[in-house]
């Protein structure tokens, strides 16, 4: 109850921090906008007005030409399967993590990891030494069966599930290591399957978390540049993802679409700092409704 | 439906959790495992429901071997230390998940469900709660919570892991007179596990006193009370006293005092502890020709129904404590400082190399 009632005073009384002087407060907020506005808005502002330098049809020709269709659909298909590969992966991996004590479990949770560490321009080189039709490990084998890996699709799918696979875990991980195993335990005895025991119950507890994940997961998965950039060989209209279209197009001075099919980049970038906020705004409420509830321990 | 454990132990990595358990426990029974921390007594319940497998022994449940049968098809409801509701569902669901989740054939149809749940509430005395979430709860209403959805699947077995351990003082004692209650109520089989010597003695039928995987001894309250198999026992259901001390030919001498020993009638000058609960020591004013041990009153703590007076003893120093009624204290008008003679009403004498 004690807590129930010192909370209210505690929120209307101003923080410390409202006490400083008012040319501090200036100079502090003052600093913080600018940066902000210099490395953050300006440049924002000016993907948007290049791109529009030419006008709307201008603009509208850039996106529609075949090549950058094609950038877009590989986008999207390497997208597309990385992230629930990586869905999948992520959830299983975080489970076996937190649920389970398993010999090697460190060496997991440091393998997890290891894209992050690695630089993407490496990762890439990984598959090519991996894949690669001359001298790669599996590549002449592979070529003998037709199947083309590296400068090719199958390789920016490899790179971009490699590159993007720690979202999920990272994120899950520590959350299910937080709940603990107990409500589990408590729909096995109950009589649920493991299938309903992991729909009904763990599931629903991981799924904000597993959301933040994915959204993570997706934004990455479709502006990885470095990975990509290696394994895909720049064939326009068959290899070229979004990022790589770009470059491309920037490199051959043609700015009005470079910066017309950046701006799509950009909007992806937009559209998923808008949903992380959801979310977090989302779990934050259900936190503190949880939290409310939890004072009240002697009703 | 009854229970057997048998010959149950069970190891984890290089800490032996159990050592050869058996037990039985009858229909209908209420049965408390009682004991300190790390004795065992939450992994051998967790074996009988069948979230951990021993690693020798069998479980029976009413004469089948239940042992290698999966948890979920072994009918217990358990209700877990921390309660372990489901906090994205509300009070409703929590009770009607074990329904719920039944292959279609057996699952009861919605309203059946309701029917079920709003009798389960009225039981737990939380009807009008269906709607909230857990975390809406106080600890007591949780733990009735826990407990109705445990009930839901109609259990033939209850098992409960510390099942007051989490809540206050007051509640506590409220639901454990409660639970007692409803157990004289629906008669199924239940077993709890607790650190609380007072919460057993209360409201089990019988206690299983364990300590480190062993059980010590098996008894109604009283018998684990009044008759403690060992010093362990002695020492876990209550303060003690210990009178350090010889016994020769079934003859204890301890200080001044010589007593019967008849357990120890073989045993040649070995040496002894007698254990005297402070409410079975007598204080005098004057020795009336009987042997006594002389000691002096530290303090005197007159609050309550009992009366507990501190004493040193003269002739060794022990501290020693006894507990007298308000009215044989008033009757002695005893002060701090004051010198007294002491004297065991009752007393266990154990040899002095048990360990414990």
């Amino acid at each position: 109850m004690a807590v129930t009632t010192i909370a209210p005073d505690r929120a209307a009384a101003p923080p410390q921090t409202a006490r400083e002087p008012f040319w501090v407060r200036l100079l502090l907020i003052g600093t913080a906008l600018l940066f902000l506005g210099l490395f953050l808005v300006v440049p924002l502002l000016a993907v948007f007005t290049q791109a529009f330098e030419k006008g709307v049809a201008a603009y509208l020709e850039a996106l529609r030409e075949p090549e950058a269709l094609s950038a877009i659909r590989l986008t999207l298909i390497a997208a597309g399967i990385a992230v629930p590969l990586n869905l999948l992966f992520g959830v299983a991996a975080a489970w076996a993590i937190a649920k389970f004590e398993f010999p090697g479990k460190n060496v997991l949770i440091t393998l997890i990891d290891l894209p992050f560490a690695v630089s993407p321009v490496i990762a890439g080189l990984i598959f090519v030494l991996l894949f690669g039709s001359r001298g790669g490990l599996f590549g002449p084998w592979l070529a003998e069966h037709g199947v083309r890996v590296i400068f090719a699709v199958p390789g920016i799918v490899l790179a971009t599930i490699f590159v993007t696979f720690p979202f999920v875990a990272r994120e899950l991980i520590p959350l299910m290591q937080a709940q603990g195993v107990d409500e589990e335990q408590a729909a096995r005895v109950l009589g649920a399957s493991g299938f309903q025991m992991f729909w009904r119950v763990t599931l629903p507890n991981i799924r904000w978390g597993l959301l933040y994940g994915v959204i993570l997961c997706n934004a990455r998965a479709m502006g990885e540049f470095g990975a990509v950039s290696v394994v895909s060989g720049h064939i326009r209209g068959m290899t070229n993802t979004l990022p790589l279209h770009v470059e491309v197009l920037y490199n051959e001075y043609n700015f009005v679409a470079a910066f017309a099919v950046a701006s799509l980049l950009t909007l992806l970038a937009l559209v998923t700092l808008v949903l992380k906020s959801v979310v977090e705004w989302r779990v934050l409420r259900e936190q503190r409704r949880g939290g409310a509830g939890g004072g009240n321990h002697t009703a | 439906m009854s229970i057997e454990v048998e010959n149950i132990s069970k190891t984890f990595g290089t800490f032996t959790a159990l050592k050869d358990i058996r037990l039985s426990i009858g229909t209908g029974e209420l049965v408390a495992l009682l004991g300190p921390s790390g004795s065992g007594k939450t992994t051998l319940l967790r074996i009988i429901a069948g979230l951990e497998t021993p690693d020798a022994g069998v479980i029976r449940f009413h004469g089948e071997d239940a042992t290698r049968q999966p948890v979920g098809d072994r009918g217990v409801g358990f209700v877990f230390q921390h309660y372990a509701l489901f906090r994205h569902m509300t009070v409703f669901e929590n009770i009607a998940f074990g329904l719920r989740v039944r292959p279609r054939k057996l699952r009861p149809s919605n309203e059946q469900i309701k029917t079920k749940v709003m009798d389960l509430l009225h039981l737990v005395q939380l009807e009008g709660l269906a709607a909230r979430y857990p975390s809406q709860l106080s600890g007591g209403q949780r733990q009735r919570v826990a407990l109705a959805r445990a009930l839901a699947v109609e259990p033939k077995v209850l098992l409960l892991d510390e099942p007051f351990g989490a809540l206050d003082a007051r509640v506590r004692q409220e639901l454990r007179r409660w639970l007692r209650r409803l157990h004289d109520d629906i008669h199924v089989t239940s077993v709890f596990v607790t650190h609380d010597q007072e919460e057993a003695l209360e409201v089990a039928d019988r206690v299983v006193v364990m300590n480190e995987g062993r059980a010590e001894q098996i008894g109604t309250p009283e018998e684990v009370y009044e008759h403690p198999a060992n010093p362990f026992v002695y020492n876990f259901l209550g303060n003690v006293n210990l009178f350090h001390g010889r016994v020769d030919k079934g003859q204890a001498r301890l200080g001044s005092l010589a007593v019967d020993a008849p357990a120890h009638a073989g045993g040649q000058d070995a040496p002894v502890v007698g254990y005297v609960r402070p409410h079975d020591l007598d204080i005098a004013r004057s020795r009336n020709g009987e042997p006594t041990i002389e000691a002096v009153i530290r303090h005197v703590h007159a609050v309550g129904p009992v009366v507990r007076v501190e004493l040193e003893r003269r002739d060794t120093g022990d501290p020693v404590e006894a507990h007298l009624t308000r009215e044989r204290y008033r009757e002695l008008d005893l002060r701090a400082g004051e010198q007294v003679h002491i004297k065991p009403r009752k007393m266990q004498v154990f040899a002095e190399d048990y360990s414990i």
